[in-house]
């Protein structure tokens, strides 16, 4: 799950990292009124939406008078911002963050993240702030340091230092730094995140280490005991149908093609989508009903991947363990009598109880087609898009 | 011979006598595991599917000489439970278990790591389907009838995955000698390497089919190994080839973020150390039998 800047830095400045004063706005009129609040001459009118490269976007505006803030909260909010790491469309602005623009002498970068590949949580810092970390590797791979934390006894004082000893700062700033540093990482560790970037982290003229920007991303399967993580959540950030499976537990990813996927168990998913592509056609989503595919999960699936208008057909794959064929077979033909399916319908089962759930559909009398195997099912849901063919219900005989 | 489990194994079931595990239980045992004992806090004392229940693992341990253990515990407990294992001196590890904190099975790594190589436990899992020696022993969540006795071996990352790729073989007449489902976590206990090299020592197994997913390194890691140390076919898959970039497949891991994550550099890194790759999903069986055939004719000619 992810946050927003604002909600970043009011997390971050619990653990004792220094972050200019800010508040959060949802008209321009707010946004006037909490730069009164925050006094000060100069300000920034940030865009929050839960993707980077917002300045080079126009997401991020500075203003000297306060009919400047009014006007940037104006242009800003209720549009869509389109960065290089929004899709397309971008994503809705609904609230701006008014921050006191702050001098400073220099940039950092800091970042934490859960690294696969040492199962640790390495902490990752670079004399060159302000742009992306993927561009500092590739342009001064000596200027990144990186510091991996020993899990049992987590990041230590001793560490830190030697991030602010390699950033160059003199000893005045090195334990203004520490404090950070370390601060930061116990907010990683403490709030169950798995990224987590500050970028810049700024030197000022007086001495002082400041988090300019912050973005952090939190482990879904921790959220249980992170309420008050749990609780930022922005439903408004995340794609519709996205958000409406999330509500009934199920996994979905909108796609870009037209063929309707509804499977069981996330990897059977990925290689329906695969097989798909594999006999020339394009899934239109990612859906896993996982291992429980009760006839109500498997009803609401089918009106997820039904409301989106490019569907051309659909194709159930569930490979029955826990889960048993009948159960499925079930679930599909009660969706098929409550939710207009326009689209034909392509339906493979196996594994458990296989036979009684292939005798379900076929008595059910609905024009379903039938696939015994992954291949046989992919290519007759490629087929039924091309070729159009009957939906169930206009067809369906009760 | 099969690799981690087989009809001899004294299995332990951690969680025993929740409603989940008791069907799974029953289905064990159906499928030929020893099952031993149950741990449930709090219900030490009573029996339950025909094996008596402890409070810990260390009493069930002491009492019946259990060396395995398949853990069906709610994710906040998780860890513990494996952890809990460990300390008792159990030697494998089945974590079925879907949504483990990342940071906790950082720490169960890290816990693991305490005990000497010797006595060091193996953890499968979590997030997985469990292990199946089929017509031996079970321990997992698996529909043991999909599978067949013989002389393949399969590491799979996903369950239904692995289901699909068992009953594509059977449906050839090719068998298995174990399936271990590594699961879909990004931090999870044992990899691709851990087992290959268990099948490489195996006599009974003939070939590997190695079924991953987009995310992690464990895949690239585990084709360099075979490249030197592996002298039995191995047929590779990547599944994701059509996942977008930064988006989370379903499962926690599945999640393509730094190079080399994505399934078609994956494959390529596979056919590069000399795997062979499956062209799609649907070929699993027909490729192996393929590289059956090439290396039975091999060995008739050397």
């Amino acid at each position: 799950m992810n946050i927003h800047e604002y909600q970043a830095k009011q997390l971050l400045a619990q653990f004792g990292v220094a972050v200019p004063p800010g508040a959060v706005a949802f008209t321009p009129e707010q946004a006037v009124y909490v730069a009164t609040e925050l006094g000060g001459s100069r300000w920034a009118v940030k865009a929050q939406i839960h993707a980077g490269a917002r300045g080079k976007a126009g997401g991020i505006k500075l203003c000297s008078h306060y009919k400047e803030i009014r006007q940037a909260a104006h242009d800003l909010l209720g549009k869509r911002l389109v960065t290089a790491q929004t899709g397309p469309e971008g994503q809705p602005v609904q609230r701006v963050y008014v921050e006191v623009a702050s001098p400073f002498e220099r940039e950092f970068y800091l970042g934490y993240v859960l690294d696969r590949k040492t199962e640790r949580v390495r902490v990752i810092a670079s004399r060159h702030g302000g742009m992306e970390i993927e561009e500092i590797v590739k342009s001064d791979p000596n200027a990144v340091i990186q510091v991996i934390v020993e899990p049992a006894v987590g990041l230590q004082a001793f560490q830190a230092r030697e991030i602010a000893f390699e950033l160059g700062l003199n000893i005045k700033q090195v334990a203004r730094a520490a404090t950070t540093i370390l601060g930061a990482y116990r907010a990683f560790r403490d709030c169950d995140a798995l990224m987590l970037e500050i970028n810049p982290l700024v030197l000022t003229a007086d001495d002082k280490i400041i988090a300019l920007d912050a973005k952090m991303s939190f482990d879904d399967n921790a959220l249980f005991r992170r309420h008050n993580i749990a609780a930022m959540y922005d439903a408004s950030q995340q794609d519709p149908r996205e958000a409406q499976a999330a509500e009934h537990n199920l996994n979905y990813i909108g796609l870009e093609g037209d063929i309707g996927c509804i499977v069981n168990g996330a990897g059977l998913a990925m290689a329906t989508m695969d097989m798909i592509k594999h006999a020339g056609g394009n899934p239109a989503n990612f859906l896993d009903v996982g291992g429980g595919a009760s006839p109500e999960r498997v009803a609401t699936a089918f009106r997820l991947v039904l409301s989106d208008e490019k569907v051309k057909s659909v194709l159930v794959n569930i490979f029955a363990g826990i889960n048993r064929c009948d159960w499925v077979a079930q679930g599909v033909v009660q969706a098929c009598k409550e939710t207009e399916i326009n689209v034909p319908l392509v339906v493979r089962l196996a594994g458990t109880n296989v036979e009684a759930g292939r005798k379900i559909i076929k008595e059910s009398g609905i024009p379903i087609i039938s696939a015994e195997t992954l291949g046989e099912a992919a290519a007759k849901a490629v087929a039924a898009s091309r070729t159009g063919g009957v939906g169930v219900k206009a067809a369906g005989a009760h | 011979m099969s690799i981690l489990i087989d009809e001899k194994t004294p299995i332990l079931v951690q969680g025993i006598t929740s409603e989940k595990a008791t069907f799974h239980t029953k289905e064990m045992i159906a499928a030929g595991s020893k099952v031993v004992a149950g741990v449930t806090p709090g219900k030490g004392g009573q029996t339950h599917c025909g094996v008596p229940v402890f409070n810990t693992v260390k009493d069930a341990v002491k009492n019946t000489g259990a060396t395995t253990s398949i853990t069906f515990v709610a994710p906040a407990f998780a860890a513990d439970a494996i952890m809990e294992a460990a300390d008792a001196g159990i030697r494998l590890v089945c974590s079925i278990t879907d949504g483990i904190p990342a940071q906790d099975m950082m720490r169960v790594k890290r816990y693991l790591m305490r005990y000497p190589k010797e006595r060091r436990t193996m953890l499968v899992g979590p997030n997985c389907a469990g292990i199946i020696s089929p017509g031996k022993a079970m321990l997992g969540i698996m529909p043991p009838h999909i599978y067949m006795r013989g002389s393949v071996g399969l590491i799979s990352r996903s369950g239904t995955l692995g289901y699909e790729a068992a009953s594509q073989m059977k449906a050839l007449g090719i068998g298995i000698t174990t399936s271990v489902g590594i699961g879909g976590d990004p931090i999870n206990g044992s990899s691709f390497m851990d087992h290959l090299a268990l099948f490489a020592e195996d006599d009974e197994t003939e070939a590997v089919l190695m079924i991953g997913e987009i995310g992690g390194p464990q895949e690239a890691e585990a084709a360099a190994w075979i490249k030197s140390n592996m002298s039995k076919p191995v047929v590779g898959f990547v599944a994701g080839l059509t996942a977008p970039k930064g988006r989370r497949m379903g499962h926690a891991g599945a999640i393509i973020s730094a190079a080399g994550d994505s399934a078609a550099e994956k494959a390529e890194i596979m056919r590069s150390y000399g795997l062979t790759v499956a062209p799609s999903p649907a070929e699993f069986g027909s490729t192996m039998a393929q590289v059956l055939a090439q290396s039975h004719a091999r060995r008739i000619s050397a």
